[in-house]
């Protein structure tokens, strides 16, 4: 028994050990944005003399922070608000009405959701370029609710034929109009699979690079991914601003996931295993 | 009467389905459609007027040995992160489910690097392979890394291949662990009892009834790092001369560099079809290895 013990001890030691080691990157940058560009360069493995904030003082001002951090909150958050509202009433429509036209349009979403977005991107931007509707942020986030519906109808379809049809019955029955049935009675069942929605969207949209970088040219326009690239072109060997920036990037996910992480491991599973 | 439940039924589909249905066909059906007859005219912004070509272009992109170099680049990249990342994770999900005191809190921290986009992951690492290492290399005097490894050919490779598996690890980790949580306990104790070891019960066991979290773990990373972009241009710029540049990335330099729509497209539409066919046919094969539980 006490051989038992230690086996789990040395397991569970060893895998400690290696979550250090695969998290190094991080640490060895995270460690290095204290020190200045001369002394990362020198020996990036030192420990910091003091902790000096200076790198994420000027990465703040250089790369406007703030103006990519409130672009990337309000297109992030906007988007998710409409891609989850709109999908769950479509999602509804495509599970209580057995049209035709349903089926047909359900299975066009499912299979677009092989297409890659490199074979759809040429085609937009010449169609919204002759519109006169690149360089704006309201086309992004009609983009980011086209793009984001097929899967977000999908996992509503799936979650809403287990919800039983006696509920939204009686309530009809009582004089309940359709929309009103589904957003007093469906919409509050559905709270879980919309927090899972909310996630998946939330990591794909603030993390997106290319989309935005296709369609927003003007710099009050920039998202931080957009900063990031902006930064690192002009600042190509003043290391320790650069890894501040990085930082400072990453930080508002790492919040979001250090609330919701259950949340974020159990949208995994459930988006990727139905 | 009936006439009045038809407007009825538009009205509810309207409602209920307008907006999302518009943007769907807005964004992504009738792009694709019109992608399709854009790779069948010689479309040239610069131009502005386009004629009908037919196959010329498919033809053209198969005689291009820079787009079929390329191809072969990226098949290999695919193979050798797919590899990479999933017996990793498979392995790291083995070991995290075996139920000990902080196994939760290994999964979140191997789990943190899906937190991150592809571009900032790119450059978080651009500047581990072009600082940290080649000073870790002079300082021991490790020939491996002594020279920044994006500098040269065969190890830009590499480190392209180990990002990326370093990327998915924790994602795959994830639904690997969903798979073994419904391979029944039942089963495993049994199969104790009996005095199976570990690599028995992985091997006659965990593996056959895990097949399905396989079959998806495979699927996604093969898509996922057919399309690897951010990380492409972040971490290597596709240089040493255009050495490390991935279909992905090509194709996007491609139409936005040198203006020829119609035959950046029809590298897309080919990525697509080779990205489809791979993925496909591999769910299909490993679906068939899968037993009745």
């Amino acid at each position: 028994m006490r051989g038992f013990k230690t086996s789990i001890f040395l397991k569970t030691i060893s895998l400690y050990i290696l979550l250090l080691a695969f998290l190094f990157p991080f640490l060895v940058v995270i460690l290095n944005t204290f020190k200045s560009t001369q002394q990362f360069v020198e020996n990036p493995l030192s420990w910091p003399t003091r902790f000096n904030f200076s790198n994420y003082a000027k990465a703040f001002k250089d790369m406007d922070f703030i103006t990519g951090f409130l672009n990337s909150s309000m297109i992030t958050v906007i988007s998710v608000i409409i891609i989850v509202f709109f999908s769950s009433m479509t999602g509804y429509l495509f599970v209580r009405f057995k049209w035709k036209a349903n089926s047909i349009l359900f299975f066009s979403m499912l299979a677009s959701m092989t297409l890659p977005f490199q074979a759809l991107m040429i085609p937009l931007v010449v169609i919204y370029g002759n519109l006169g509707l690149l360089n704006s942020i309201a086309t992004l986030l009609f983009m980011y609710l086209g793009f984001g519906i097929p899967f977000a109808v999908f996992t509503f379809h799936g979650f809403i034929k287990g919800v039983p049809l006696e509920l939204e019955e009686s309530a009809s029955i009582d004089g309940s109009s359709r929309a009103r049935t589904f957003f007093q009675i469906v919409v509050p069942l559905l709270k879980p699979v919309m927090v899972t929605l909310i996630v998946l969207d939330t990591l794909w949209i603030w993390n997106d690079y290319l989309l935005p970088s296709l369609l927003l040219q003007s710099p009050s326009m920039r998202t931080l991914p957009l900063s990031n690239y902006g930064f690192f072109s002009t600042y190509s060997v003043d290391y320790s601003p650069l890894m501040a920036g990085l930082i400072m990037t990453i930080i508002p996910v790492l919040i979001l996931y250090l609330f919701l992480q259950k949340h974020i491991i159990k949208g995994i599973t459930e988006g990727a295993l139905k | 009467m009936t006439n009045k439940k038809f407007l009825q039924n538009t009205g509810t589909f309207l409602l209920f389905g307008g907006p999302s249905i518009f943007a769907f066909f807005a964004v992504v059906l009738i792009p694709f459609l019109f992608g399709l007859y854009l790779t069948l005219t010689n479309w040239d912004v610069r131009i502005g007027d386009h004629t009908f070509l037919g196959f010329a272009n498919y033809a053209e992109v198969f005689r291009d040995k820079v787009f079929l170099t390329q191809l072969w680049f990226t098949l290999k990249y695919v193979f050798f992160t797919v590899v990479l990342a999933n017996v990793a994770a498979f392995f790291l999900a083995f070991a995290l489910t075996s139920g000990f005191k902080g196994q939760q809190f290994l999964r979140t921290g191997f789990f943190t690097p899906n937190l991150i986009g592809g571009l900032v992951l790119g450059y978080l690492w651009q500047l581990l392979f072009s600082q940290v290492l080649p000073y870790l290399g002079k300082e021991y005097g490790w020939t491996l890394f002594e020279t920044s490894w994006l500098t040269d050919t065969d190890k830009g490779f590499w480190a392209l291949v180990i990002v990326s598996a370093w990327q998915f690890i924790g994602y795959l980790m994830i639904i690997y662990i969903a798979g073994f949580m419904s391979v029944r306990v039942d089963v495993l104790e049994a199969a104790s009892i009996d005095g199976a070891n570990g690599l028995t019960k992985i091997l006659k066991i965990i593996l056959p009834l895990s097949a399905p979290a396989i079959v998806i773990c495979i699927f996604i990373s093969i898509s996922r790092s057919f399309l690897t972009y951010d990380l492409n241009l972040a971490l290597t710029k596709g240089g040493p001369f255009n050495s490390t540049e991935l279909s992905s990335y090509h194709v996007v330099q491609k139409a936005f560099l040198s203006n020829e729509y119609g035959v950046g497209q029809s590298e897309a539409v080919v990525l697509f079809a080779v990205v489809a066919i791979i993925a496909l046919t591999q769910a299909y094969f490993l679906k068939k290895l899968e037993v009745e539980e």
